[in-house]
């Protein structure tokens, strides 16, 4: 569909039209469609023209910030009395959906602000600090990290050593610790970090840029979600007022809760990420000759488009059951699992076949495929990985852990 | 400063286009729906022009409920207020007519409107309505600031460009360069939920004209490629079967 956007941008060159081959919009309303039509005009606007370069020099678009706020990408699913969108489950998606159709390392970003920072300070923060900092983070004023993995804890993260004891003045706590792989570490203002107290109980604690001891050192050459900083969280002896710690969770319930909510969007963006790369290589093969016919009339590149439609219809339907859930407040976290995996799973494989279809120019860069294939490879590995949403699913239906 | 900007419901241009009822009705089935651009385009100018000397924008829309979603874009985008005459927008004439009625009652210092609708592109109800309401009308703007009461635009024509000034109450329609169309925040789109949209209904005569038919333009034909050594055969088909020399 072309707005006003694109009558008056005619000359760019994001083509994206997303497939719905079940009529799936049918099940959305007016609002949801209006706003996934202004992230989507944003994304082609603002985003898909500098994407490709952000990503071959590996750096994060920090002028997209306020872009990604103003189109409601930072808590769109948080009470508007403290500054976010007050929308559903399903416009939450709708936007990760989006944003990952354009890059998975943009909606990462959104996805930690949103449901790793703001979210367990909604759920589990005092009043104070939910005033304090939702407001901000919401615009994009303040940007947030996730401290849960450790470079030696990673799928279990009930092992963590990060720690912090009771500093002897009653008004602050002393964390030492490391956390590895932290999504937007290098640039956010604040983190929300995960560590036990001297009970050996995890607790939630906002650590603020500038605390003495609190480095966050960036992680270079990745393959991977190039447009998104990932670094580590240095603890050394810092000293965190008290009233930073989050009061009203304790145990791993705390992080598993905000990895349910950044999953749930995970579910969604996938999807996007694969619907582009449908979409890109639909329009290829129709277009690109070769034998003296359009590539897209052989039968074994319809059958990968087919394979691709079919994938990508059934997780949409997936989604959008879960997102109903969601809203009602019966989503499972095993559920959550399933559709994480599955639609991450999917969205490779599309990924690689789209690849493909493009011959040589499936490996550059004037095409997005090649971007979200190693994009994925991140996404099936963060928020648990393809292994343990499986095993997820083995332990809610069998009763029985594998894990350990 | 009081804004009335003329928004229509336009199908969006990657429609396909096809017909029923004897090629007379243009066939809305799958198509989606926007708000006309030029129509966009005055809806951002005037918005910047509240914002910088206060004011109200209202929106206007002829149309029946389905043109509701574009209503609420306008909303989202920062529009005050808006009214939908609920009538089907039939010709030119019937829709500046129910604008004209509605301008009449509230008294508007600006009414702007898009150059043209992307549809039928009949370019006619900036004109008609400055006629309807006696006021001055100047087509195809590319620029509009207002300063005491004095409206100053730029309008492209042939070869170069015209500044008009024209003391307001009038009627412009907007061009292409008048200003860069806005998307909808979050912030607009919370706000568009409890923006008043007022319905009225149609007021004056039936519409004044009727389709006979419309006509697709021809498909490409191929292409006939001639060897260059081969002039004459294409002096031929010119002569003979295109009839141009
Ligand atoms: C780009 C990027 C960004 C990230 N951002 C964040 C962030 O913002 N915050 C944060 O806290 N973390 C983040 N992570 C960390 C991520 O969540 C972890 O990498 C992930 O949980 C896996 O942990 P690990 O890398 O230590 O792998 P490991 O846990 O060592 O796993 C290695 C392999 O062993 C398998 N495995 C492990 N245990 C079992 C088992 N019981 N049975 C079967 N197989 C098993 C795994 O499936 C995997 O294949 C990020 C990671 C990446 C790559």
């Amino acid at each position: 569909m072309n707005t006003s956007q694109e009558f008056f941008h005619a000359n760019k060159p994001d083509l994206y039209n997303h497939p719905d081959y079940y009529l799936m919009d049918e099940l959305l309303t007016e609002e949801h469609k209006l706003i996934r039509q202004s992230v989507r005009d944003w994304v082609k606007k603002d985003l898909s023209p500098i994407i490709e370069d952000v990503a071959q020099k590996a750096t994060f678009p920090m002028h997209m910030i306020k872009g990604l706020a103003d189109v409601g990408a930072f808590g769109p699913q948080l009470p508007a009395e403290y500054g976010c969108g007050g929308m559903d489950y399903i416009t939450y998606g709708i936007i990760m959906q989006e944003l990952e159709r354009c890059d998975s390392g943009v909606r990462s970003t959104a996805s930690v602000q949103g449901s790793l920072v703001m979210y367990p300070i909604y759920k589990f923060g005092s009043e104070e600090q939910k005033h304090k900092y939702l407001p901000k983070l919401a615009k994009g004023e303040l940007m947030g990290c996730f401290g849960l993995t450790e470079p030696n804890h990673g799928s279990n993260p009930a092992g963590m050593t990060t720690n912090f004891r009771d500093a002897g003045d009653g008004k602050h706590v002393i964390l030492n610790g490391a956390k590895m792989w932290i999504s937007n570490s290098p640039f956010a203002d604040i983190a929300v970090v995960w560590a036990k107290n001297e009970q050996g109980k995890i607790k939630g604690i906002i650590v603020e840029r500038g605390m003495e001891g609190f480095t966050t050192p960036e992680t270079h050459n990745k393959w991977s979600l190039r447009t998104s900083a990932t670094g580590e969280l240095v603890f050394n002896d810092v000293k965190v007022p008290v009233e930073n710690i989050l009061p009203s969770v304790e145990g791993l319930k705390g992080p598993l809760t905000c990895l349910n909510s950044a999953r749930y969007g995970i579910s969604w963006g996938a999807i996007g990420a694969a619907m582009d790369c449908y979409d890109t290589a639909l329009r290829y093969s129709k277009e690109r000759i070769q034998f003296g016919r359009p590539i897209a009339g052989f039968q074994l590149q319809q059958k990968k488009l087919a394979e691709m439609i079919t994938e990508i219809t059934k997780a949409q339907l997936l989604t959008w059951r879960l997102g109903v859930l969601m809203n009602e407040g019966r989503a499972t976290p095993a559920q959550i699992s399933m559709a994480k995996r599955n639609n991450v799973d999917l969205a490779l494989n599309v990924s690689r076949n789209a690849r493909q279809m493009l011959g040589g120019m499936g490996i550059t860069g004037e095409y997005s495929i090649m971007r979200h294939m190693m994009n994925l490879e991140s996404v099936v590995t963060y928020e648990g990985t393809h292994d343990i949403h499986l095993l997820i699913t083995g332990m809610d239906i069998t009763g029985i852990s594998a894990f350990e | 400063m009081k804004i009335l900007v003329c928004l229509s419901n336009v199908p969006d241009t990657t429609s396909k286009i096809t017909f029923t009822d004897n090629n007379t009705k243009f066939n809305t089935a799958g198509v989606q729906f926007i708000i006309n651009p030029y129509d966009e385009l005055a809806l951002t100018r005037a918005l910047e022009i509240t914002e910088k000397q206060g004011g109200t924008v209202t929106t206007i829309t002829v149309g029946l409920p389905e043109t509701e979603p574009s209503i609420r874009k306008g909303l989202a985008i920062g529009a005050t207020d808006a009214v939908r005459v609920n009538a089907e927008a039939t010709d030119a004439y019937f829709v500046a007519e129910q604008i004209a009625a509605y301008a009449k009652a509230e008294g508007f210092d600006l009414i702007l409107t898009g150059r043209e609708g992307i549809d039928y592109n009949s370019g006619q109800v900036a004109g008609l309505l400055g006629e309807m309401l006696g006021l001055p009308s100047v087509n195809v703007i590319t620029s509009i600031e207002i300063e005491n009461g004095i409206a100053t635009m730029e309008r492209d024509i042939d070869g170069g460009k015209e500044k008009v000034s024209c003391k307001l109450p009038l009627v412009a329609s907007a061009q292409k360069e008048l200003t860069e169309p806005r998307i909808p925040n979050m912030r607009g789109i919370m706000a568009a939920r409890t923006k008043p949209l007022k319905v009225v209904e149609a007021t004056g005569s039936e519409k004044t004209s009727a389709t006979v038919a419309f006509d697709l333009p021809p498909a490409k034909g191929g292409v006939k490629l001639i060897a260059p050594e081969d002039a004459a055969s294409l002096i031929g088909i010119l002569h003979n079967d295109i009839k141009i020399i």
